[in-house]
C-alpha cells in the first residue's frame, strides 16, 4: 500500500486527537512509516480539534495534509471544511448523530455511522470516535483488525484499565456497523 | 537500534537532553514548546536533577550562566518571544565563554505574534544578541533529528566553550514520528575553567564578561574568534537531496525542507531536473557545497518561513553567481507543495548560460 493521507476533524473532547493517535500507534506496530499532527492552540479548548495522519510504505516528506485520502469528520464545520479538499474517490466517515448533513460530492464514498448515538446506547459516551475508527479500519483496511487490541491495551493509560474493554467494545460496534 | 515509540518533537527533545547528561533544566512555557518544559518537570526531579520554572525568561537564562559556570550541562527552552527575552543572557554566555544549550521552538512574530510555526527567527539564531559572538545553530527536519540534534548540540557546546542552539518550529515541536532513542556514546569534555572549588590546588577560575582595557577585550574577542574558525571548519552539517544532475537547487531547512523535499519528487516526476540542499547548521552555513552548486544550476530557490532571511546567507554564500528566488509564507503559514512546485517552474524556465 502506498501513502494514506487521513485528517479527523470535530470539536475539541471528542478524543479526536487520540484518534489520530490510536492509528498512528497501528501504523508503527506494523512497522510502517507514519506522522502525527496536530492542530493547537485555543482552538483545543472547546473549539475545533484537527490531526492530521500520514501513514506510508515509503519516508514521508512533508506531514502536513492538503490533500487527503480520508477524512473523519465529527461535527458540521468540519465537513464542510474537508468533504471539499478529499482527493476524488477519497473515504469519508461522517458521525450522523452530529452531522445534520448528506455529502454533496458524488466522487467520494461516504460512509455514515451514527457514532455518538451507538456510543450512547450502548454506555459508552464520550467513545463516539473508537467506534468510527471501527469502521475506518473495516471499510479502509488502513491498518490491521488484527492488532485492535494489542493497540488499547498499548493506549490506554495504566491507570484507567476499565477503559480497555470499553474502548474494545467501541471499536467492536464500529466495526461490525452496517452502513 | 532500540525498538521506536511514537513521540512528539519537544517531548523528544527533552528525553535526548537527558539521554546527552543534562540535569539541569530553566525555562518559562510557551506555546508551542511547552510539552518540553512539562516533560522535564515530571523527569528531572525523579534523576536526581534540577527542574525550576523561572519567575522569568531572564531569570532562566541567568540560571543556566550559573550552573554552566559550575561545568554541568544545562539548558532551557521556549519559543520567539522568550528567547528575545533570553537574548542578553545569550551575549552574556559568549562574553563568558561558556557552553549552553538553548532549543527555540518558533512562532510567527514579531512581537508577541502567533503561536503557529514560523521560521522568522533566522536572524536573531543565527547572528544573536550584542557584541562579537557566535552561536552554532542546529535545525532539526524530524523528530529523530531532533533527538540526535540535541545530543550533538550538549556536545558541540562544550567543545567549543560556546552556545548552540537548536531551532525548531511549532509544528515539529507537535508533531509525533517514530523515534529510536538509541544514544549510542555520549561525548563529554574536560572543563578544566569551571568554578569547582580549588581545594587549594590551583588558581582561581574567574567566569566573566566584563573588560574595560580595550586591548584585552579584543584579545578575549580573538581567542573566541579562534574556536569559532575551528568549529566552522569541522561542524557543518548538510543533506543534499537529488542534486546530482539539478538544474533547480532549492535550499531549505526544518519543516519546510519536508516540504520542499516533497515538491522536489513532484518536480522530478514531471520532468523537472530539482534537487535540495538542506542546511542542518546554520551556523556555520554549508557555503561550500552551495558555492559548488551556483556552477551546476540555474538557479537556487531559498524556501522559508519569513520574509526572506536565509535568501541572504545563499546569496553570500552562492556569490549571488545564480538568480536565488524566494518561496515563502510568514505569520505562521507553511507554504504547499503546490507553491515549491509552481516555485520551481518558475527557476526552471531561467535561462542563461550554465557554467
Amino acid at each position: 500500500m502506498a501513502a494514506t493521507q487521513i485528517i479527523f476533524a470535530g470539536f475539541g473532547g471528542q478524543g479526536i486527537l487520540f484518534s489520530g493517535k490510536f492509528l498512528a500507534n497501528g501504523a508503527l506496530l506494523e512497522d510502517r512509516q507514519v506522522s502525527w499532527l496536530p492542530s493547537y492552540g485555543p482552538e483545543m479548548r472547546g473549539g475545533t480539534a484537527n490531526c492530521s495522519v500520514i501513514i506510508s510504505d515509503m519516508p514521508i516528506g512533508s506531514p502536513i495534509v492538503a490533500d487527503p485520502d480520508v477524512v473523519v469528520v465529527m461535527n458540521n464545520p468540519s465537513f464542510d471544511k474537508y468533504e471539499e479538499l478529499l482527493v476524488p474517490g477519497g473515504k469519508a466517515f461522517i458521525d450522523s448523530s452530529l452531522i445534520t448533513r448528506q455529502a454533496v460530492r458524488t466522487d467520494i464514498e461516504a460512509y455514515y455511522i451514527p457514532a455518538t448515538q451507538i456510543a450512547s446506547d450502548n454506555g459508552l459516551d464520550g467513545l463516539a470516535n473508537m467506534v468510527i475508527i471501527g469502521n475506518l479500519i473495516r471499510k479502509t483496511g488502513v491498518v490491521s483488525w488484527d492488532n485492535a487490541e494489542t493497540l488499547v491495551r498499548k493506549i490506554v493509560p495504566a491507570k484507567r484499565p476499565e477503559l480497555i474493554e470499553y474502548n474494545l467494545k467501541a471499536l467492536d460496534l464500529g466495526y461490525n456497523w452496517e452502513n | 537500534m532500540s525498538e521506536k515509540v511514537l513521540m512528539k518533537g519537544n517531548e523528544a527533545i527533552a528525553e535526548a537532553a537527558l539521554m546527552a547528561g543534562c540535569r539541569h533544566y530553566f525555562g518559562y512555557p510557551i506555546t508551542p514548546q511547552t510539552e518540553l518544559t512539562a516533560y522535564m518537570a515530571k523527569r528531572l526531579p525523579k534523576m536526581g536533577g534540577v527542574f525550576l520554572q523561572a519567575e522569568s525568561e531572564l531569570a532562566a537564562i541567568n540560571m543556566v550562566i550559573g550552573v554552566s559556570s559550575c561545568g554541568k550541562r544545562v539548558m532551557t527552552s521556549s519559543s520567539s518571544p522568550g528567547i528575545s527575552l533570553k537574548s542578553e543572557g545569550l551575549s552574556y554566555l559568549a562574553g563568558c565563554c561558556l557552553p549552553a544549550f538553548v532549543v527555540n521552538v518558533q512562532r510567527g512574530g514579531p512581537g508577541l505574534g502567533g503561536i503557529q510555526p514560523s521560521q522568522s527567527d533566522y536572524w536573531q539564531a543565527t547572528r544573536g544578541a550584542h557584541g562579537d559572538y557566535r552561536t552554532i545553530v542546529l535545525a532539526p527536519d524530524s523528530v529523530q533529528e531532533m533527538v540526535s540534534l540535541t545530543i550533538k548540540g550538549f556536545e558541540l557546546a562544550d567543545k567549543y566553550r560556546m552556545t548552540s542552539m537548536l531551532l525548531a518550529d511549532g509544528t515539529l515541536g507537535q508533531m509525533m514520528e517514530p523515534v529510536s532513542l538509541d544514544a549510542g556514546e555520549i561525548k563529554t569534555f574536560d572543563k578544566p575553567w569551571a568554578t569547582t572549588g580549588t581545594k587549594m590546588a590551583r588558581p582561581h577560575n574567574i567566569i566573566n564578561s566584563l573588560s574595560l582595557i580595550p586591548e584585552e577585550l579584543e584579545q578575549w574577542n580573538l581567542e573566541r574568534f579562534a574556536r569559532y574558525d575551528e568549529a566552522e571548519a569541522n561542524e557543518v552539517m548538510y543533506e543534499e537531496y537529488k542534486m546530482e544532475d539539478a538544474d533547480v537547487c532549492i535550499v531549505s531547512f526544518g519543516i519546510t525542507a519536508r516540504v520542499s523535499k516533497n515538491a522536489v519528487d513532484e518536480a522530478r516526476a514531471a520532468g523537472i531536473k530539482a534537487g535540495m540542499i538542506r542546511p542542518i547548521t546554520l551556523w556555520p552555513f554549508p557555503k561550500k557545497p552551495l558555492l559548488a552548486a551556483a556552477d551546476k544550476v540555474k538557479a537556487f530557490i531559498s524556501v522559508e518561513m519569513s520574509m526572506g532571511q536565509m535568501i541572504e546567507d545563499v546569496e553570500l554564500a552562492t556569490r549571488c553567481k545564480r538568480p536565488v528566488l524566494l518561496c515563502n509564507r510568514t505569520g505562521g503559514v507553511i507554504p504547499s507543495v503546490k507553491e515549491v512546485l509552481e516555485k520551481i517552474n518558475e527557476a526552471e524556465k531561467i535561462g542563461g548560460d550554465r557554467a
